[in-house]
C-alpha cells in the first residue's frame, strides 16, 4: 500500500470507526470515502479505530494521543476527524476517541486550531443526542459530500484558520446540501416536549436534506479493498450490488433511509469482483446490499463468478441477506464450493398477521418452501432471525416464532436426522424515519417475558436452539435512537465514568446508564416506552431522509390496520418522497418484477394500480399494548 | 509438485499470529496465481503446511512452508515475485522442490536455534544463569495443562545455551532448543532460569533436522549479510 502523502495545502481526513479495528476495518463506507479522498490532489486520508481498553490505558499513561494506523500520525494533526456511526451504543466511544485525540469533547469549546469533528452513517439521521459533541453531520451517501466538504475546508485552511473563523466555516459548510451543523440551531422546549429547532442564521437551512448518489455506476468503490493482516469480521471481498431497498419493511431504518433502489450494472459488478479477487487474494466475495436476492442479475453474477476460468483456486460467493424463497436457495445452491454449514433467513415475525403489520410479506409456505429446498440440497442448519416487541404483538404472535421453528425442523428431519434450526431473537428498537418512529418500545420486563415464553415453547423441541439479544442493551439503544439534545450530558457522564465499548457485553454498563438518566432528571419511560402522537415535534424533524412525514404516518396507520404495502420498484409509487422529492428514480435492470413477485411470495402484482393502499384509521395509537 | 519455501519475519509484521501468517500466505499464493492443490470435502482448503508455530511477537530468519501444487511450474523467480506481494518484513529467501514422500516439517525438525535479546540484567547475571542451567541435571517446572498441574523437565530440551554479546540494554543469548516431543519455547526457559531475564526481541535463526551425526536445515540458504530490521513505512 502506498503511504498517504501529506502537504500543507491538502485537507487531511482521519476516518475513524469508534469500535475495534476488527469490527471497523471492513466498514465499506469508510473504505469508500478513504479511497475517494486519497484520489484527490487537495486531500489525503488515513484511518483510525477505537483503541481497546488495554491500549487506551497505555496511551493515557504515556500521554500519547489517538493516532492513525497508516502512518502513526497524531489525530490532532488532521483537519477533519470523521467518524462512522452505525450503532448508538458506540456514542461513548466517539467521545473517548475525541478526547484521546486531544480535542475538547464539546463543539463549543473548540478553537480554530482544533480539528473538525464530523460524523456520518445511519445513526446520524438522529444525531441530536450527540449534537453537543460534533461539528458537522453528513446525511446520506458520502461519495459526493466528502469532495464538497474538502473544498470548503481547503479554502478555510488557505485563509489561515484565523481565530474566531470556526463559526464562519461551519456556516459555510452548512450551505452544502446534506451537511448539518448542530451548533447553528437553537432548540426550545415546551415542558418536556420539544417545541422547535430553528437555525440561528438566515442562510442556514431550516431542514437539512440527505444526499443521494443518483447512479452507483459512477462510483465503483472501493477499487482497492484493504486487506488486513490480522483477522477481522467479514474478512472477504465485498462488492456492493445495489443501494436502497423498497420492500418497505416498516421496522427497517436502513431500507427507509437509503431509498431509492440504485443497482450497479452487472458488468461493473463482475469487473469489480475480478479485479478485487486478483488484488486481494481473497477466495470469497460477498455481494452486499440490503437484500441481494432482489438484485436483477444475481443469478448471472453468482454463476459467472464461480465459473470464471480466471479464478485462482475455488471462489465462493456469500449472499449476506437471503430472501425467504426457493429461488434464493437455488441461487445459494450454485455456490458449490459447499460452505454449506448453515443458511440464514429473516422472517422477522411469527405470524402472517404480525408480518403484515411490519410489512414483511412472507407467507408460511414461502418459508417452508425455502427451508425444504435448502435441506433437500444438503444444508443441515438454518438460522432464523426474528424481532420481538413489535407493534400490536400478542403472545400468539410471539409463540408463532416457536411454531415456525418447530415446523422447519420437522421438514429438515425428512432429509437429515441432524437437521437443526437456530432461532435468533432481538428486541425491537423503533428508529427515526420509519413508520414505527411513533411506537412505544417494549420494556425490559416485557421483552424478558416474551423471550421466556419462547424459551418455554422451544425447550422441549428437539433441534431448535434459541439465542437472544440482551433486552437491557435494547433499552439503552432505544434511549439514544429517538433521544434529543438533553441526552448529551448523560452520554458525557457515562463516558467519564468509564462506560466505553458499550456494544461489548463485558463492558456494557446498564446500571450506569439508568442511574445517570435519573440523576439528570430524565425519564426512561418518556424517551423509550411512550407512544408518540402525530403532532409531536420529533427531534429529527429538521432533518430529512427524503421521506414525507405524512407518508410515514399513513404507513403507521396501515401497519395498525394490518395492511401490507407491496414493493414500489415495480408497482405504482406511493410518493414517499425519496424519488419524487429529489427528481431521481429507481435504477433497476428489469422493468418487470422477478419470478415469484416482488416479495418473492408469488403475490399477484399484475393488478398494478389496484394495489390496496387505502387507510383504515384506528382510534388511538395510545391504546396500543 | 511439492514446493518448500523459506521465509523470514521481522519488524512490525512479527505481531501477526501463526494463523494470520497462514492466511496471509494463502492470499499471496492466490495473487501470484499458483496452481494450488485443494483438499477434498465440505470446505476445500489449499494444501499448505507450516512448520513449528512461531510465537506472536517473535522474529525469524527460518520459517518454512510446504505447498502442494496441481501441476509443475517454473519456480526460479518465485522468491522475488512472492516477496513483492508479502507484507513489509516478510521475504522469501529460498524455494526448492521436495519429494512428495518428504516428512512434514513438524515431524522432521528436531531443534531450533534462537537468539534472544534480554533486558534488565547485565552480562554477568545472564552468564551465571546460563552456567547454572548447563550445570543442572534437571530444570523442573510445573505448569497448568487442561486444568491439571503437570511437571516438566526442561533440561533435555536445552541442547546449547550461551551468552553471545552485550547489547545496549542488556545482552544477547543464543540457544538451541529441542522440538521433540514438545517444542521448548525460549520464554519458558528464561522464566525457569532467572525471572529477571526479560526478552525484548526473540529471533529464530535456524530450524535443524538432526539424524545421527548429520544435521541439516529443511532448506539451506547462503548466509546473507547481517539481516536488517529497517522498515519502510
Ligand atoms: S418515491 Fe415512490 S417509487 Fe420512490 S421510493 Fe418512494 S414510493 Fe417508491
Amino acid at each position: 500500500m502506498q503511504a498517504p502523502s501529506h502537504a500543507p495545502h491538502k485537507v487531511a481526513w482521519l476516518f475513524t470507526y469508534p469500535d475495534t479495528y476488527e469490527i471497523g476495518l471492513p466498514n465499506q463506507g469508510l473504505q469508500i470515502l478513504y479511497e475517494i479522498v486519497n484520489e484527490r490532489d487537495d486531500a489525503v486520508a488515513e484511518r483510525s479505530y477505537a483503541p481497546w481498553t488495554d491500549l487506551e490505558a497505555e496511551l493515557r499513561q504515556r500521554d500519547m494521543p489517538l493516532f492513525s494506523v497508516d502512518t502513526h500520525r497524531p489525530a490532532r494533526a488532521f483537519d477533519i476527524l470523521a467518524f462512522n456511526l452505525s450503532a448508538e451504543l458506540t456514542y461513548t466511544n466517539l467521545l473517548n476517541c475525541i478526547d484521546l485525540a486531544g480535542v475538547p469533547i464539546r463543539s463549543a469549546e473548540r478553537r480554530a486550531d482544533d480539528p473538525i469533528i464530523a460524523v456520518g452513517g445511519h445513526c446520524t439521521y438522529n444525531p441530536e443526542p450527540i449534537a453537543d459533541f460534533v461539528d458537522i453531520v453528513a446525511l446520506g451517501d458520502g461519495e459526493e459530500l466528502v469532495g464538497d466538504i474538502t473544498e470548503v475546508v481547503r479554502d478555510w485552511k488557505a485563509s489561515g484558520r484565523t481565530d474566531g473563523s470556526r463559526e464562519n466555516l461551519l456556516r459555510e459548510l452548512a450551505q452544502i446540501p446534506g451537511v448539518y451543523c448542530p451548533s447553528l440551531y437553537d432548540v426550545s422546549y415546551d415542558g418536556e416536549f420539544l417545541a422547535e429547532v430553528t437555525p440561528r442564521y438566515p442562510d442556514v437551512p431550516a431542514v437539512v436534506e440527505k444526499r443521494t448518489v443518483a447512479d452507483l455506476a459512477e462510483w465503483p468503490y472501493p477499487k482497492n479493498q484493504l486487506v488486513p493482516l490480522t483477522e477481522v469480521v467479514h474478512d472477504r471481498l465485498n462488492v456492493e450490488v445495489f443501494r436502497g431497498c423498497t420492500r418497505g419493511c416498516r421496522f427497517c431504518q436502513a431500507g427507509m433511509i437509503t431509498r431509492p433502489v440504485r443497482e450497479r450494472p452487472a458488468d461493473q459488478v463482475r469487473t469489480m469482483i475480478q479485479n478485487g479477487l486478483e488484488r486481494t487474494g481473497y477466495d470469497e466475495v460477498s455481494l452486499t446490499s440490503l437484500s441481494t436476492a432482489d438484485y436483477s442479475d444475481v443469478q448471472r453474477v453468482v454463476e459467472e463468478t464461480i465459473d470464471d476460468p480466471a479464478n485462482c483456486g475455488q471462489v465462493s460467493v456469500a449472499l449476506p441477506s437471503l430472501r425467504v424463497d426457493a429461488f434464493t436457495v437455488n441461487v445459494a445452491a450454485k455456490i458449490k464450493s459447499a460452505r454449506r454449514t448453515g443458511l440464514t433467513f429473516a422472517p422477522e415475525a411469527g405470524t402472517w398477521r404480525m408480518r403484515q403489520v411490519i410489512n414483511k410479506l412472507i407467507r408460511e409456505e414461502d418459508l417452508y418452501g425455502a427451508v425444504e429446498s435448502a435441506y433437500s440440497q444438503g444444508w443441515r442448519r438454518m438460522k432464523l432471525y426474528f424481532l420481538t416487541g413489535l407493534p400490536t404483538e400478542t403472545d400468539e404472535d410471539t409463540a408463532g416464532i416457536a411454531e415456525l421453528a418447530r415446523n422447519c425442523v420437522k421438514i429438515g428431519k425428512q432429509y437429515n436426522k441432524s437437521a437443526s434450526v437456530t432461532v435468533s431473537v432481538g428486541g425491537y428498537v423503533p428508529k427515526p424515519f420509519t413508520p414505527f418512529q411513533w411506537f412505544g418500545q417494549n420494556t425490559v420486563d416485557e421483552l424478558h417475558r416474551k423471550i421466556g415464553l419462547l424459551r418455554d415453547e422451544t425447550r422441549r423441541a428437539k433441534g431448535v436452539q434459541m439465542k437472544w439479544h440482551d433486552p437491557k442493551a435494547t433499552l439503552i439503544e432505544g434511549i439514544m435512537s429517538r433521544g434529543d439534545r438533553r441526552l448529551g450530558p448523560v452520554i458525557e457522564e457515562v463516558w467519564r465514568k468509564g462506560g466505553v465499548f458499550q456494544e461489548w457485553s463485558e463492558h456494557f454498563a446498564y446500571d450506569l446508564w439508568i442511574d445517570t438518566m435519573a440523576k439528570h432528571g430524565l425519564s426512561v419511560d418518556w424517551y423509550v416506552h411512550r407512544h408518540r402522537t402525530e403532532p409531536e415535534v420529533l427531534p429529527w424533524d429538521h432533518l430529512s431522509a427524503g421521506l414525507h412525514k405524512d407518508f410515514l404516518w399513513q404507513d403507521w396507520r396501515d401497519a395498525l390496520a394490518e395492511v401490507g404495502l407491496p414493493d414500489c420498484r415495480w408497482t405504482p409509487c406511493y410518493d414517499c418522497g425519496a424519488c419524487t422529492g429529489y427528481g431521481i428514480e429507481h435504477i433497476v435492470a428489469s422493468a418487470t418484477p422477478p419470478a415469484g413477485g416482488s416479495q418473492g411470495t408469488g403475490q399477484d402484482l399484475t393488478g398494478g394500480a389496484s394495489v390496496p393502499v387505502t387507510l383504515s384509521p384506528r382510534p388511538s395509537v395510545g391504546s396500543l399494548t | 509438485m511439492h514446493l518448500r519455501f523459506r521465509f523470514n519475519k521481522s519488524g512490525k509484521v512479527r505481531f501477526t499470529s501463526h494463523r494470520d501468517v497462514a492466511r496471509i500466505w494463502e492470499r499471496v499464493l492466490r495473487r501470484a496465481g499458483l496452481p494450488l492443490a485443494y483438499s477434498e470435502g465440505f470446505s476445500p482448503r489449499p494444501r499448505l503446511s507450516f512448520g513449528l508455530a512461531l510465537s506472536t511477537g517473535y522474529e525469524s530468519d527460518a520459517e518454512y512452508l510446504d505447498a502442494r501444487l496441481r501441476e509443475p511450474i517454473d519456480f526460479h523467480d518465485l522468491p522475488e515475485r512472492l516477496s513483492a506481494l508479502l507484507p513489509v518484513g516478510m521475504d522469501v529467501t529460498g524455494v526448492v522442490e521436495i519429494p512428495s514422500s518428504a516428512d512434514s516439517l513438524q515431524q522432521a525438525v528436531t531443534s531450533c536455534r534462537w537468539e534472544v535479546d534480554v533486558i534488565g540484567v547485565d552480562e554477568q547475571i545472564a552468564a551465571e544463569a546460563v552456567a547454572r542451567a548447563l550445570a543442572a541435571t534437571e530444570i523442573v517446572v510445573t505448569r497448568e495443562r487442561k486444568g491439571k498441574q503437570v511437571t516438566d523437565d526442561l533440561r533435555p530440551g536445552v541442547l546449547a545455551l550461551d551468552v553471545l554479546e552485550p547489547t545496549e540494554s542488556g545482552c544477547r543469548l543464543a540457544a538451541e532448543l529441542g522440538t521433540q516431543p514438545r517444542a521448548l519455547r525460549p520464554a519458558e526457559l528464561l522464566n525457569a532460569l532467572e525471572p529477571r531475564l526479560e526478552a525484548l526481541v526473540v529471533r529464530r535463526t535456524h530450524q535443524w533436522i538432526t539424524a545421527g551425526d548429520e544435521r541439516c536445515e529443511p532448506l539451506a540458504i547462503a548466509p546473507s549479510p547481517a539481516t536488517s530490521n529497517i522498515e519502510v513505512s
